[in-house]
């Protein structure tokens, strides 16, 4: 770095650029290896620091006190809220979590894309077309995102209702806010008339809103993935407008990253990604399927004692863990009971569901917590291969994920969807709340079959229970 | 592929170079670049991945210093504020959390055992 100083700031800055997309690249590697992944998240971090840190170098800054105060000010109050969310929020409400600083990413995309067009206006240059088309992207991806993950964020809070909102003339009224924005960018492109973006700026932020709306709770998790990508492309374009190669780079790893895992996650889901986004899946099943299976028919229900004895007198357990153990909180209890069943010398092991909790590694990542041996956590596939030797399947709080329609039922929505066969196990034992339908909002079949026995209360009371019955055994 | 692209910014970067194309074609490698690297991920580390790359666009506090440090006037500098506001909320809060996922991961017997020997074990968050 000796020669730095002799070189121009310009050049220097743009230097640590590259070595912060760099920094970007291996990051992004490392956090696909279980091994490198919390460095490649240091990594990262590193490089935004440095690259941040290298930007008030810029003579603008530096040479405006008052911009740089005001600067100084937004980052530092930016950090004083982020830090302390970030660090309590419950696990369990990492979805939402990361759905609201996907959002709060895609809106300064879209600030900086509209600020860039008022400087410009105000100097007095009218821009070139290229330049209008970047920022109208900016704009509109970076609205979009804002205004979807914000309603993504109330979806998984459950402050409105987590199934698919539909009203009529919604197909309409989309069709006719999607040809407004074509129209208005075309307006926007040919006039270079500044009120055009306004518009648009409003349009974009129904736009992601009405686009949300109808999906359902379990599917956002994809969503919030497929946000986090539009704002990776929000990003790109502002780096377009400001002539930033490190935006445009950053910008573009995680919209092509961010593409690749909602396509992953979807076809953990057994669904296309279309079909998540314009299906308004579980709708109108909720209505008739959910209700009627609990009135007329009968399940068999049992008590902790008995089920404990089971469990402790069995050669192999699985335990399929689902979001209702997640909600309750119960990933250490549930530690507990494996580890007092191994000691008896029962085998028992995890199955996750690619996509039980709420997003891919959801699962993995609360079990880690209670410290649940890795070795212990089985992959689907592995865990079907198990499971007709298993004495009994222990489902705690999932229902989705183990519903036979999903092989059985070519109508149902989740037909298709890859489960673990709790079914071929010799007892199936249901911790459920209730018998309400999971998130695809359909009856489960399993629930009713002369092998399931089912223990109703929060799951993390009835798991309590559980360990004294087997310790009683 | 990486190394291409290196070469390719290196080589394109140029502070008033308005040259769409190059733009262009850095954008192009970079979304190769992004597709090569993600497609090798473990599904248990997609959420962590997903965290990760949320934080990794919280860059745009780059662009929104930038552009706050060209701000003339009131208006500007309250969408100039907000957006670094807001960008600082996406860089901080993304990494922060992120970084807590991935600290559930760290006690792991066996497989995990050679990259954290040097990292005392903590038990999990009580709950």
């Amino acid at each position: 770095m000796t020669t730095a100083a002799s070189l121009p700031l310009a050049t220097v800055r743009d230097l640590v650029y590259l070595l912060a997309v760099i920094g970007f690249i291996l990051a992004l590697k490392g956090l696909g290896s279980p091994r490198y992944a919390r460095r490649g998240n240091w990594l990262a971090a590193a490089a935004a620091t440095a690259a941040i840190a290298v930007t008030f170098t810029l003579p603008s800054l530096r040479h405006s006190g008052r911009n740089l105060a005001l600067a100084l000010v937004a980052m530092a109050l930016g950090a004083l809220v982020a830090v302390p969310v970030a660090r309590l929020v419950k696990m369990t409400a990492m979805p939402q979590l990361v759905a609201i600083f996907n959002g709060v990413g895609g809106g300064a995309a879209a600030l900086i894309s509209i600020m860039e067009l008022l400087r410009l206006h105000s100097v007095g240059l009218k821009p070139a077309v290229y330049v209008t088309a970047e920022v109208l992207l900016g704009v509109l991806i970076g609205s979009v995102s804002f205004s979807g993950s914000a309603i993504a964020f109330i979806k998984l809070q459950e402050l409105i209702t987590g199934r698919p909102i539909t009203y009529p003339g919604q197909q309409a009224t989309n069709a006719v806010v999607a040809v407004a924005i074509g129209a208005l960018i075309v307006a926007a492109l040919v006039s270079g008339n500044i009120v055009f973006v306004y518009v648009l700026l409003g349009l974009a932020l129904v736009l992601g809103v009405i686009f949300v709306l109808p999906i359902g709770g379990a599917d956002v998790p994809v969503l919030i993935s497929l946000l986090n990508s539009f704002t990776g492309l929000a990003v790109a374009a502002s780096g377009f407008v400001l002539d930033n190669d490190l935006l445009i780079v950053a910008g573009t790893l995680v919209g092509a990253s961010g593409i690749i895992l909602t396509r992953l996650m979807s076809a953990a889901m057994g669904r296309s990604l279309p079909n998540i986004l314009f299906s308004a899946f579980g709708a109108v099943i909720t209505a008739t399927g959910g209700e009627e299976g609990d009135a007329s028919r009968s399940v068999r229900t049992g008590t902790a004692e008995d089920v404990g004895v089971l469990l402790a007198y069995a050669r192999k357990v699985v335990i399929i863990p689902g979001y209702g153990l997640a909600v309750a909180q119960a990933q250490h209890t549930v530690r507990e009971l494996a580890d007092a069943l191994s000691a008896r010398g029962v085998d028992v092991f995890f199955a996750i569901h690619p996509v039980a909790g709420r997003m891919p590694g959801h699962m993995n990542v609360l079990l880690a917590e209670a410290n649940v041996p890795y070795d212990d956590l089985k992959e689907m596939d592995e865990a079907n291969a198990e499971m007709s030797n298993a004495d009994v399947a222990l489902v705690v709080g999932a229902n989705d994920t183990v519903n036979p329609a999903a092989k059985t039922t070519p109508g149902s929505p989740i037909y298709g969807m890859p489960i673990i066969n709790a079914d071929e196990a010799d007892n199936i034992i249901f911790l459920k709340r209730s018998m309400r339908p999971g998130f695809a909002g359909i009856d489960n079949e399993l629930l009713y079959d002369p092998k399931t026995t089912m223990l109703f209360g929060d799951a993390k009371d009835t798991l309590q229970k559980l360990v004294a019955a087997v310790a009683d055994a | 592929m990486i190394v291409t692209m290196i070469a390719h910014v290196t080589v394109t970067v140029h502070p008033d170079s308005t040259g769409i194309v190059e733009y262009l074609t850095v954008f192009v490698l970079a979304a190769f670049v992004g597709i090569e690297v993600v497609s090798k991920v473990p599904s248990i580390l997609h959420t962590p991945l997903m965290s990760g790359s949320n934080a990794i666009h919280g860059i745009v506090l780059v662009g929104a210093l930038t552009i706050m440090g060209e701000a003339r006037g009131t208006a500007q500098l309250v969408l100039g504020f907000l957006a670094v506001f807001l960008a600082t909320l996406n860089v901080v809060g993304g990494f922060v959390v992120t970084d807590r996922m991935l600290e559930m991961f760290k006690s792991k017997p066996r497989e995990r055992a050679p990259a954290r020997s040097g990292e005392a074990e903590e038990p999990g968050e009580p709950t």
